[in-house]
């Protein structure tokens, strides 16, 4: 009797160990994850500028995915039309920073507005909708999406509101006291860039919507998403008040995307309908599908994934092409998307619950299939 | 009023080929609840297809009517391959997949498609030869040129075609049955293999004479011509109901007249300067036969979204439809 209480004891205070261990390694990694993501801006800089540019997108793209994972991956809610914050985020900034309308507010003052007006939007097309289901709200989603943008691409008569297709441009850039976003910087021998000093912004924002993401999957609020993705109707049974919490995600999701629009406008310094197409939104929801629905890490694998490669192949298709039959066969701009199509038909075919799978959510999708 | 019947006469012409295209998606969601993002690619082709074949028989002494024939002849077998082997090779192994991915399989093979035919037809707008001599009847003060009264009646026997196939033949009886239940269908002896890739070749073949149909009304075909109609068209589907044959036709119709009615009066209806109280603050803008238009006609796609999306909202399962698909 003894001898098995103090073996069950000892096993637990190995267990217990062990854990610590685990525990700490897994800080580690963490902090060792952080300390090379920081370092990557030199790293990219030193292969030019363009590609910290790149990352950047890279990033503001990974944001709005995660945005767009509380709607479609938590909440299992089929937005089409997500870009529509994005766009609205960016119109805020660029209308209240740009010798448009001669404002220039700060940016922490604008960033926030953008995100309520984007929330506010985000309402606007959750309420009447709450009733859809499957892809009747991915029609009306995506409709919706489309409005926004034809409303930005004619607002510029009667009265000129967003000038139109020709779009806003000489959008101020984001300023820390004495520190602008658009000079270098010199501290000791580093050269900080405007663009790297927005991707440590970005990695700030993004560090934070990662954590709010985390603390939001285990939450009450996330687990009701979950809820109501598996059933809504057993949600609605189990106490949960899905009118609002569907309206939450909606919200929630749109916020994300009207912050990431902000900073896009900042970084980009001119805004225009055309970077809001439908296409745009397509390739989040690719982005999200792709990664792995509901899974934080996947989403931003997935995101990163489908910003980096098309630049990749920017850069490697003709050259490839050079050596290996000493001319250009094919425009490498044709061939680059080829490329990107194919490989987003084969990743659906091996891997169709996306490379990095949330393990619940694979259970429940492949339900209620023929 | 003949403003009116002239834009009924367009939105009829515009509706009719939604209507057929919408088919296509329809068909295809009716059997697998899948929606078919590259059947707008589908429609492109056909209408490129046909583009070259009419391009290169338009210098010979063919009659103008069999060159056109022989367009959409050779359109439409085309299509139909693709249909048959987008099935075969993209959505056929996603048959028991996540219900998103074969979404993404679809944008994908829309990217491949749309710029395969970038490589093979260039990056320009292409002119369709205007080889038939396009007369126009006055019906009441308004135009009807004789390609729009091909296009509607050509629609409307390709749509009756189709449900005689549907609802009255065997293989009509096996698609239905596949749509009501997959499972139950297949111990019945339908071969479900076999109707799924007839709904996508049947949508496809459908597609292309549509395809032709819209190159010729607009005069013009182009590699990203497929994505807006496809838009529309689907839209038009989901307007109707989803899965629903004959509400894929009414959404079509619908949605075209919306479109053309809407583009017709919005101008009018909310020039600010025709609205007697708004006169007083606007005084000086509306003086001289001055216009403050709020919504013009660039307004064109808002009316179709506005519609589908108000629809929606008070028939959440559009016109006709009665399933309602459990989750996204």
């Amino acid at each position: 009797m003894k001898t098995t209480r103090s073996g069950v004891s000892e096993k637990a205070n190995a267990c217990e160990s062990r854990r610590y261990a685990v525990a700490k390694s897994h800080r580690e990694r963490v902090g060792l994850v952080l300390v090379a993501v920081a370092l990557m801006a030199f790293v990219l800089a030193s292969a030019g500028t363009a590609w910290v540019r790149i990352t950047n997108f890279a990033v503001l793209f990974v944001l709005l995915s995660l945005g767009l994972n509380i709607v479609v991956g938590f909440a299992g809610l089929l937005d089409l039309g997500y870009i529509a914050f994005y766009a609205v985020g960016a119109y805020v900034y660029a209308l209240l920073a740009s010798p448009h309308f001669g404002l220039h507010l700060p940016f922490w003052i604008i960033l926030p507005i953008g995100a309520a007006v984007a929330c506010l939007a985000g309402i606007v097309l959750g309420a009447p909708t709450l009733r859809l289901r499957g892809d009747y709200l991915a029609i009306v989603t995506l409709g919706f999406g489309e409005i926004v943008r034809i409303f930005m691409n004619n607002l510029s008569s009667p009265v000129n509101l967003t000038n139109g297709p020709k779009g806003i441009n000489r959008i101020d850039p984001f300023q820390i006291g004495p520190l602008k976003f658009s000079a270098s910087d010199t501290f000791g021998s580093l050269i900080f860039s405007g663009p790297i000093k927005y991707y440590y912004f970005l990695l700030l924002v993004l560090l934070a919507v990662i954590v709010i993401n985390r603390r939001l999957q285990d939450s009450r609020i996330g687990r009701a998403w979950v809820a109501i993705r598996e059933d809504e109707i057993a949600a609605k049974a189990g106490g949960i008040n899905t009118r609002n919490i569907k309206l939450l995600a909606f919200a929630m999701g749109a916020s994300f995307g009207g912050i990431a629009g902000g900073m896009f406008a900042a970084i980009q310094g001119f805004v225009s309908p055309e970077s809001f197409i439908l296409n745009e939104s397509i390739m989040v929801l690719a982005m999200v599908v792709l990664g792995g629905m509901g899974n934080i890490w996947g989403v931003i694998a997935g995101a990163a994934l489908l910003s980096f490669v098309p630049e990749l192949l920017r850069y490697t298709v003709e050259p490839a092409q050079r050596a290996l039959f000493g001319k250009l066969l094919v425009d490498p701009e044709v061939l680059r998307m080829l490329v990107f199509g194919l490989a987003l038909v084969l990743t659906m075919r091996f891997r169709p619950a996306g490379l990095w799978p949330e393990t619940r959510h694979r259970r429940e999708l492949n339900e209620g299939r023929v | 009023m003949d403003i009116l019947l002239q834009q009924i006469i367009n939105g009829l012409t515009t509706g009719s080929v939604y209507a057929v295209v919408a088919l296509g998606y329809t068909m295809v969601y009716g059997v697998i609840q899948l929606i078919n993002f590259a059947h707008g690619e589908v429609v492109m082709i056909g209408a490129m297809v046909a583009f070259s074949v009419i391009t290169a028989l338009a210098g010979s002494n063919l009659p103008p009517l069999v060159i056109v024939l022989a367009g959409v002849m050779a359109a439409v077998p085309a299509c139909m391959l693709m249909g048959f082997l987008l099935e075969r090779v993209a959505y056929r192994p996603l048959r028991h997949a996540p219900r998103l991915a074969p979404l993404i399989t679809a944008i994908g093979m829309s990217i491949i498609l749309q710029h395969l035919a970038l490589l093979v037809w260039g990056r320009n707008p292409l002119a369709f030869p205007q080889i038939i001599d396009n007369r126009v009847f006055g019906i009441g003060g308004a135009a009807i040129s004789s390609v729009q009264i091909a296009i509607i009646l050509m629609s409307l026997a390709m749509m009756a075609g189709l449900s005689w196939f549907v609802y009255r033949t065997r293989f009509g009886i096996a698609i239905r049955a596949t749509a009501e239940n997959v499972h139950v269908a297949g111990l019945m002896g339908v071969n479900a293999d076999r109707v799924i890739a007839a709904t996508f070749i049947i949508g496809a073949g459908l597609g292309a004479v549509a395809g032709v149909m819209y190159g010729s009304y607009y005069g013009i075909a182009h590699y990203t011509m497929g994505f807006n109609l496809g838009l529309k068209a689907f839209s038009a589907a989901v307007l109707g109901g989803i899965g629903n044959i004959a509400g894929a036709m009414l959404g079509g119709i619908l949605l075209g007249l919306v479109e053309a009615l809407g583009t017709g009066y919005v101008g009018e209806l909310t020039d600010l300067c025709t609205w007697p109280m708004a006169h007083g603050w606007l005084g000086e803008r509306c003086a001289d036969g001055g216009h403050f238009v709020l919504f013009g006609s660039n307004y064109q796609d808002v009316f179709a979204f506005l519609t589908l999306i108000l629809v929606l909202v008070f028939r959440p399962s559009g016109l006709l439809g009665e399933r309602v698909s459990e989750r996204a």
